[in-house]
């Protein structure tokens, strides 16, 4: 009899949680998980009207397509330029708000306001900066150097670079601020009594209590610098010099041509290759977590 | 010893400076620079813009601080005068508003389900939001572009605004807050009789307010500043939020642009002034993936 009732409770409970998740479940069914199961079958067939099978076909083409490739490879290099910066920077920024300074608080609101501000409003800024007859160029000309078309050259990523770290170091720093807030007081005041230095209060305590952190932030950094695209655009455009030519922009021009195929097996590889690195980022939580706590 | 302590924190405070000057200069430039006259701008910038207006252009390029002549021109213009900027101004807040509200609204009453009720169906659909919150729009761009096909929403604002809506952050952000309101708030209300949609309104989403604020901010960020939905789902330029327009003004109207980029910072930047602390806890909150 108790038995029955737990298990009628149980079901009961099991009913109530779902009323309470269904909108959000089925706008979610509906607008991601269904499409995309549509996208992985459009990724593995020939055509929308002949629905033939060819399994890895279109994947193989899109290797070998040139556009999507100089997009990978763009998006990769400027993924390995960013995110160290990202993580290193913001970790600076924690630090030093960390010091007894004046204005910490106005550091800290100064250091994160660009995250309020649409990029759409700046890029002009950016733009009269790195023109050819900018005032970079006018610096370097001060300097006795050639004037270089930045977004038209090999330097174009750092341009982007730039406006990357000024938008996004305020969100990380805070990331790292709240880390460091979480690092037991009493450690670091049993190493200050010992004469620790302040390299080795550093790289022993705070870095070590920070790693949970270190691995978070690399991996938003990461995510975020595959979204540089809005950057681009509203820099360079549709179709900007060679080196900033990002996936966004091969899906967008994608979109252009209706080329379903092409889409949906580029939008397969990134979910892909996003899942490995997200199974990266919880394996490795796991492991750093388990490393404090001992 | 002291000594030494004082220059550290010295040096520290003037590379704090620095950084600080970097980090709010274009954004300062942008609003200076929008109270001078579109001649003072052709001068100053007339070598980058191609400008058709002619007059007087500078050899060199001049970013200056300061106008010369301060004057609201450019804003009478792009306010009052040629009403399509306002439409495009309009344009964003029908698309970022009604995401917001509902995004916040539908996720709370998620959120309340993943920390009233747990068991392995539930962590397993509450991971699956989590991978979904972190594609980036490469992934998620596709499909959601095939259903508004299917709806026949493309070219309309519920292309962008559905999606939008059901977007798992919040989700994510809240059960992250409400998990940490202690259970026996939830005990005495249940001893006492309440329901538990009276549980949710009346003990839960009280205890959540200032999370609901900080991930309300949040979100309004991420949608004020949008170009890639936009771009593939709205071909029609006249529906175009003004993120994505402003981009288009910069030939000939350099001083407009100018302008009408400040009016687009004004919402986001008062809601930093007014809700920072709530902006400065929803990050730090944010700050690991699991639950």
């Amino acid at each position: 009899m108790k038995n029955q009732n737990q298990k009628l409770n149980k079901r009961r409970d099991f009913l109530k949680s779902l009323c309470f998740l269904f909108p959000s479940l089925l706008g979610v069914g509906v607008f991601f998980i269904l499409p995309f199961g549509v996208v992985v079958y459009y990724s593995l067939i020939d055509g929308p009207a002949t629905r033939n099978f060819v399994f890895l076909e279109n994947f193989v083409k899109l290797f070998q397509n040139s556009a999507f490739r100089l997009a990978a490879k763009n998006t990769l290099s400027f993924s390995l330029m960013a995110v160290p910066l990202a993580v290193v920077l913001a970790v600076a920024l924690a630090l030093m708000l960390e010091a007894r300074i004046p204005m910490k608080s106005e550091f800290r609101t100064f250091f994160l306001s660009p995250m309020m501000v649409p990029v759409a409003s700046v890029v002009l800024i950016w733009q009269v900066v790195f023109n050819y007859n900018g005032t970079f160029n006018e610096l370097l000309l001060l300097f006795g150097r050639d004037k270089i078309d930045w977004l038209q050259s090999d330097y174009a990523q750092i341009v982007v670079l730039l406006l990357f770290l000024w938008k996004n170091l305020g969100y990380n720093m805070i990331l790292f601020m709240a880390g460091l807030a979480n690092i037991p007081k009493e450690l670091l005041e049993v190493a200050d009594v010992e004469g620790a230095s302040e390299a080795y209060k550093f790289f022993s305590i705070k870095l070590r209590y920070l790693s949970p952190t270190v691995l978070f932030v690399t991996i938003l950094s990461l995510i975020n610098s595959f979204k540089v695209f809005r950057e681009v655009y509203l820099l360079a455009g549709s179709y900007p010099y060679d080196p900033l030519y990002t996936l966004q922009h091969f899906m967008n021009n994608t979109f252009g041509s209706m080329d379903y195929q092409k889409l949906s097996a580029a939008a397969v590889i990134m979910a892909i290759v996003m899942v490995v690195i997200i199974a990266l980022l919880f394996k490795a939580e796991d492991w750093f977590g388990k490393d404090v706590e001992g | 010893m002291k000594k030494k302590h004082y220059f550290g924190r010295g040096v520290m405070f003037i590379l704090c400076a620095v950084f600080a000057l970097m980090f709010l200069l274009p954004t300062v430039l942008t609003i200076t620079n929008s109270f001078m006259a579109e001649s003072e701008i052709v001068s100053n910038y007339g070598m980058i813009f191609s400008t058709t207006t002619g007059g007087y252009v500078s050899k060199t390029v001049n970013l200056k601080f300061i106008p010369d002549k301060v004057t609201l021109d450019q804003y009478v213009t792009g306010l009052i005068k040629s009403p399509e900027y306002l439409i495009k101004y309009w344009n964003s807040i029908l698309l970022v508003l009604p995401i917001v509200i509902f995004q916040v609204a539908i996720a709370s009453v998620a959120a309340y389900s993943f920390t009233r009720w747990r068991g392995k169906i539930r962590s397993g659909i509450f991971f699956f939001y989590v991978i979904l919150m972190l594609m980036p729009y490469q992934v998620t761009l596709v499909p959601n572009y095939l259903v508004s096909q299917w709806l026949g929403l493309i070219n309309t604002r519920w292309s962008i605004i559905l999606p939008g809506i059901f977007a798992p952050f919040s989700v994510f952000l809240l059960t992250k807050f409400m998990r940490r309101i202690p259970y026996s708030l939830i005990e005495a209300a249940k001893v006492d009789g309440a329901g538990e949609w009276q549980i949710f309104t009346r003990v839960c989403l009280p205890q959540c307010r200032s999370a609901i604020f900080s991930i309300a901010i949040l979100v309004f960020i991420d949608y004020w500043n949008m170009v890639e939905q936009p771009l593939v789902l709205l071909k029609d330029a006249d529906s175009q939020p003004l993120s994505v327009f402003l981009s288009s003004i910069n030939s000939g109207e350099i001083g407009l642009a100018f302008a009408m980029a400040t009016v687009y910072m004004i919402p986001s930047l008062l809601i930093f002034l007014y809700g920072e602390a709530y902006l400065v806890e929803g990050i730090a909150n944010s700050g690991s993936v699991k639950g």
